[in-house]
């Protein structure tokens, strides 16, 4: 008889990182594709020249430093995905260029790669473009064409270009919100697209609803309690697209559920504020990425007792 | 002597290698201009609280010298803020502040402390000399590549076509900080590989 011995884990399962980075790609399907047919030809380049910006970025330091290439397990192509569909379908194509160049090189190979970033990669890529080149990052224009004609844009015109949702008088319709003919980046416009990803994810296990549901629901119940329409707050701006696809990466957010909830509702607060306060016209990034600088402490705080550790008494 | 000199330059650079005077190194670097500037500026400073404090060095009691040492050194800031004011006003206008902060400058103390309390005159002013031109050399470093990125210029002259784009961030705090911490590992990696194929 042959006897095995092993250490554990012993059960084994085919999830790895590509797997989980595939997963996450699927669900961002709906979202890059809404995003290519509502704001034409451009976006799709934007989002082609940051995937495959990252992707080189990575592969080349991960060469020159003479580390494991690990360009297979997908993660670039995420980080790349995302910081793409973070920007205006207008920007030049240098933005997204050096966007992921920032991502894949600063964030997170010179941390030590990937598991090993303190911050959401393409969340602070945009944080550094957004500072960098706000002209280029704030103006946002009408998609090109609609979803579901509510409203048509004028012949001869190719784009619209507007400031922010609330420019017009009375505000945008509901389904305007819903649909994405709004101005905005070109994954953040088209909600439903976005919910779609996020009940893929949830359905295969990618995510859980911790995060995304209570960051949103902080949101709504601060814009209520300070008179606002907490509907349209939800459906404005980045927050659906940032509370589904960009707190939730696993590296940067907290490890047990306590502190999922505790990130969250600190996500929700600070968009909330930074709203209110009127400082910067959207507080998603800046939320989430100082988050993720409190993840270590919080996971502190949340830390279980070890089973047989002697309580400390004060 | 020349040891002394180099040695304040590479080896004990302050910027690159003690890692002193942080302060100054990220508000003053906005331009290679105000690099310059103001590592001229902490040079001199250096040079003459070197000088003194090393001549002084038998007569000041123990107890009380850092004292000393602060009223020494704040003689020279004082000295080098009225000549800037009086010469240089548009630079003396652009590092404002930080001119009178050279007295906290912990570089200038801790070489006050550390080597010129300790040694001759001539060993205190090379000593001097290297570490400020190590500040000054580092300074200049810091404020072409923020000035670089930040304004597409170098002590003024555009480098780039009119349609570079320049990167707010560089100029800005938080570039300050990314870009000293980033070419505080590359002069850190390329003196780690040297040092290693001289087999030190």
């Amino acid at each position: 008889m042959k006897l095995r011995l092993s250490t554990g884990p012993h059960l084994v399962n085919r999830e790895s990182t590509q797997t989980l980075m595939l997963d996450v790609l699927i669900a961002l399907v709906p979202t890059t594709a809404a995003g290519i047919y509502l704001f034409g030809t451009k976006a799709a380049w934007v989002l082609a020249v940051a995937v495959i910006s990252a992707v080189v970025c990575e592969y080349l330091f991960q060469k020159l430093a003479r580390r494991p290439v690990r360009v297979m397990d997908l993660s670039a192509v995420v980080t790349g995905l995302i910081l793409g569909l973070n920007l205006p379908a207008e920007a030049p194509l240098w933005l997204p260029a050096i966007g992921s160049a920032i991502a894949i090189i600063l964030v997170k190979e010179l941390f030590g790669g990937i598991g090993h970033n303190f911050m959401n990669p393409a969340l602070l890529a945009r944080g550094i473009l957004l500072a960098s080149w706000p002209a280029r990052m704030s103006v946002y224009h009408l998609p090109a064409r609609v979803l579901g004609v509510t409203e048509v844009v004028p012949a001869g015109a190719d784009v619209i270009s507007a400031a922010t949702p609330l420019i017009r008088p009375g505000g945008y319709q509901m389904y305007d919100l819903l649909m994405g003919n709004i101005p905005g980046t070109i994954g953040e416009v088209c909600k439903i697209a976005i919910l779609i990803g996020f009940l893929y994810m949830l359905f295969v296990g990618t995510i859980r609803w911790h995060i995304p549901v209570i960051f949103v629901g902080t949101v709504a119940l601060m814009t209520w309690v300070m008179g606002g329409d907490p509907l349209r707050s939800v459906l404005s701006g980045g927050l659906l697209f940032g509370a589904v696809f960009m707190a939730t990466d696993y590296v940067t957010n907290p490890m047990l559920k306590v502190g999922q909830v505790i990130f969250a509702i600190g996500c929700g607060v600070l968009v909330s504020v930074i709203r209110m306060t009127k400082a910067f016209p959207e507080g998603v990034t800046y939320a989430i990425l100082l988050m993720n600088i409190l993840t270590p402490l919080i996971d502190r705080w949340t830390s279980r007792r070890v089973y047989g550790m002697v309580k400390k008494h004060a | 002597m020349r040891g002394v000199f180099v040695n304040g330059i590479i080896n004990e650079n302050p910027i690159f290698r003690l890692v002193l005077g942080v302060c100054p190194v990220l508000a003053a670097t906005t331009s290679a201009t105000n690099g310059l500037g103001m590592g001229l500026a902490a040079s001199f400073v250096l040079l003459g609280s070197n000088i003194v404090i090393s001549l002084l060095r038998n007569l000041i009691p123990d107890k009380v010298r850092i004292p000393a040492f602060i009223v020494v050194i704040s003689t020279f800031v004082t000295i080098v803020q009225l000549l800037m004011q009086a010469f240089v006003p548009a630079l003396y206008e652009a590092l404002g502040l930080f001119i009178p902060l050279i007295v906290v400058n912990c570089i200038i103390l801790a070489r006050a402390e550390a080597f010129a309390s300790k040694n001759s005159l001539f060993l205190a002013a090379s000593d001097g000399l290297g570490m400020g031109m190590g500040f000054t050399l580092g300074l200049i470093l810091i404020g072409s590549v923020r000035e670089l990125l930040g304004n597409g210029t170098i002590f003024g002259t555009a480098l780039f076509g009119a349609s570079f784009e320049p990167m707010l961030l560089a100029v800005m705090a938080p570039g300050g900080f990314i870009i000293f911490g980033l070419l505080l590992g590359i002069v850190n990696a390329i003196s780690n590989k040297l040092s290693t194929r001289k087999g030190v």
